[in-house]
């Protein structure tokens, strides 16, 4: 007589245990995904989250989106450097083999970056036919410090995603302390040149030029309206003439400066162009990721250099071996920052 | 039916029965090719573990039920799809170089997806877009070209596709100009190479309606459809309403078509070479030809699916291979075929 409710409260039992091995958590796009109580591997779907990632737990990641080069490979730990490239995992507009990413026993799928109906429908059409968690993860540069305490929690790494939620904080604590002093008037107005002819830039709330406007500079190719990356006209950059060029690839920051049809622009005139440092991730974007905060280091120190006089050799080697895990030589140090600030300093 | 043709008819039904052979044998070992699971061990123990209910390995289950089967399903359909609208077309037109494309039907569709992906609406949403914007873009062609009167009608609707397409095409640089080139770009890139990786089981059940309705017209007018290969005063003479018999057959082909590029982006050249092929075995009577371009239509795709998914870790777009093994084998036949195509 009694033997059946015991044997039903057992079954109860079990099913809270069951349960407690997995949490639902909420993601960015408001899709709701039970995710497993430990997570030993992780597949980031695109570029930013592969950062993420490698910065909070890289003995975690299963593979990169593209595979690193040469020259990015000597800023990595060597435990990553030679992980299998699955490819953009983002369905149709994706270039994953579906199989491959299984055979990959991934327990969990972040992508980090634009939230939007696109993206999130991908996300469930994977889901469903994966059966693998697939969270969105809002990628905006002022929500670093939030967006690694979520994920390192998530990844049950904790201690070190504190870590580095904490030098984001005071990251962005020291930038907005040295912005109030600098009166709006002598903020730069600053044009971002991507592409090889530097003719390709980020409009006003494109998540490519976010630390521009993190920073407190002006935009120039704000005035062309909102939106993602575009490409502009010569003529517009002359028309805007900004005071500085920041070039994302170093063939443009290198030609930009004999280039007689940029001779005028006021920045080429004073020699101030300058390339953005891009090893093992870009500082100002590509990918728009966590990887930008060493470039608020840098763009306070060439903006406002007499706001922020601290070196910034010694704020790079911090960020590299916190974030990156990896001791710079002098040579990389200097090597990542030839061409990123004036000669002078 | 005099002795010769009789023989010729039954050398065709042999043909095709060989043809659902070879296109099963096909299908059983693109099951067995694969990054995850590949083999026909693996094919049988994922079967196994269907009938007894147990899973040994539930992502073996998920790969081969999940993954691989929509793909086979979707690249089945799609590529016999592709092909009878190719040799409808192609018959309708008498123009061995037509394919479905020429009255817009494919660049109608990829305006509306790339107008999709721009707006950053759900996947339903993009592939519905594809789907309405096929029909709409072949639509505008026969409304066009059926308003311009005292022409060869053939002519003017070839025509009105060629005007139309350029068009649409512009429609389509524009908006992949303006779209963001590292969030939007690819996927639109993507979308207009096709590919059947992240094909579901729901993608395959939501297209079926269309072709089902789309294949009825083709199999019940084969007869008439023979007849309008002759030409419009031929087929009059014959009795048949040439106008109403070409609106109805180009509404199938088109129905079919857009049906399948909505969700596996454009896929070209299949549309074009398997109707020749087919007409190279089987001969240019349309009874033996639609059955033999759907079953060579729809194991061409499943090869090509097998190369796109097998020959890099990540996924090759389908275009690329059909037009990369498809164009010189199109050259080839054009070298060495004899038989004519009437």
């Amino acid at each position: 007589m009694i033997r059946f409710p015991v044997a039903l409260l057992s079954v109860f039992l079990g099913l809270l245990i069951a349960t407690a091995q997995a949490r639902t958590i909420t993601d960015a796009a408001g899709r709701k995904v039970e995710i497993p109580d430990t997570i030993m591997r992780v597949l980031p779907a695109g570029p930013p989250a592969s950062v993420l990632v490698y910065v909070l737990a890289p003995e975690k990641l299963t593979g990169w989106v593209k595979a690193p080069s040469d020259e990015e490979k000597a800023f990595l730990l060597p435990s990553v450097r030679d992980l299998p490239a699955y490819g953009r995992l983002t369905g149709k507009g994706g270039t994953a083999n579906m199989e491959a990413v299984l055979a990959a026993r991934p327990d969990l799928i972040i992508d980090v970056g634009t939230v939007d109906a696109t993206y999130a429908s991908l996300a469930d059409k994977v889901q469903a036919q994966t059966g693998i968690p697939y969270i969105l993860i809002d990628g905006s540069f002022a929500k670093s410090a939030e967006t690694l305490r979520l994920v390192g929690d998530l990844l049950g790494v904790s201690g070190r995603s504190e870590q580095l939620a904490d030098h984001a904080d005071r990251t962005i604590k020291s930038l907005d302390e040295g912005l109030a002093k600098i009166a709006p008037d002598k903020r730069p107005r600053v044009y971002y040149g991507r592409g090889p002819e530097g003719l390709e830039t980020g409009l006003s709330g494109s998540i490519n030029v976010e630390i521009l406007e993190a920073v407190g500079a002006i935009n120039v190719a704000a005035a062309a309206g909102k939106g993602g990356l575009t490409h502009v006209s010569l003529e517009q950059i002359l028309s805007w003439n900004p005071d500085m060029i920041l070039a994302a690839s170093g063939k443009f920051s290198g030609s930009v400066k004999d280039d007689p049809l940029w001779a005028d622009v006021n920045a080429v005139k004073a020699g101030d162009v300058f390339g953005a440092p891009a090893l093992p991730f870009g500082w100002f974007d590509s990918p728009p990721g966590i990887n930008r905060l060493i470039g608020v280091a840098w763009l306070e120190r060439l903006f406002y250099a007499d706001v922020f006089p601290e070196p910034l050799a010694a704020e790079v080697r911090a960020f590299y071996k916190l974030f990156y895990q990896v001791d710079l030589t002098d040579e990389q140090v200097s090597a990542l920052l030839n061409g990123a600030l004036p000669a002078s300093k | 039916m005099t002795d010769v043709s009789r023989k010729q008819w039954r050398a065709a039904t042999g043909w095709i029965w060989l043809g659902l052979f070879g296109l099963l044998a096909t299908a059983i070992v693109s099951m067995m090719v694969g990054k995850y699971g590949a083999g026909p061990g693996a094919l049988l123990a994922a079967i196994a573990a269907k009938l007894s209910g147990e899973a040994p390995d539930p992502i073996l289950a998920t790969v081969l039920w999940n993954v691989r089967l929509p793909r086979v399903l979707a690249g089945l359909c799609v590529g016999a799809a592709l092909a009878a609208a190719g040799a409808t077309y192609q018959g309708l037109f008498r123009n061995p170089l037509v394919s479905p494309d020429i009255l817009g039907v494919s660049a109608g569709a990829s305006l509306g997806a790339v107008l999709g992906i721009f707006f950053s609406l759900p996947v339903i949403a993009i592939q519905l877009l594809g789907f309405c914007g096929g029909l709409a873009a072949v639509t505008a062609v026969y409304t066009v070209g059926a308003a311009i009167r005292g022409r060869d009608p053939v002519l003017t609707l070839v025509l009105a596709g060629v005007a139309i397409g350029a068009v649409v095409g512009a429609g389509i640089s524009l908006v992949k100009i303006l779209a963001d080139p590292y969030d939007q770009l690819p996927a639109m890139t993507y979308w207009l190479l096709g590919s059947l990786t992240a094909v579901t089981h729901q993608d395959v059940l939501s297209i079926l309606p269309a072709l089902v309705i789309g294949f009825i017209p083709l199999v019940l007018l084969r007869w008439r459809m023979n007849v309008m290969t002759l030409g419009d005063d031929e087929a009059q003479t014959m009795g048949i309403d040439t106008f109403r018999t070409r609106a109805l057959l180009i509404a199938a082909a088109t129905l079919i078509t857009s049906a399948s590029v909505s969700v596996t982006g454009i896929i070209g050249w299949i549309g074009l070479i398997i109707p020749h092929i087919a007409r190279m075995l089987v001969g240019p009577d349309f009874r033996k030809l639609l059955p033999a371009a759907m079953i060579l239509g729809g194991g061409y795709m499943l090869v090509i699916d097998i190369l796109a998914r097998s020959i890099a870790l990540i996924e090759v777009p389908l275009g690329i291979l059909t037009a990369a093994v498809g164009a010189p084998f199109f050259l080839w036949l054009m070298a060495a075929g004899k038989r004519g195509w009437q």
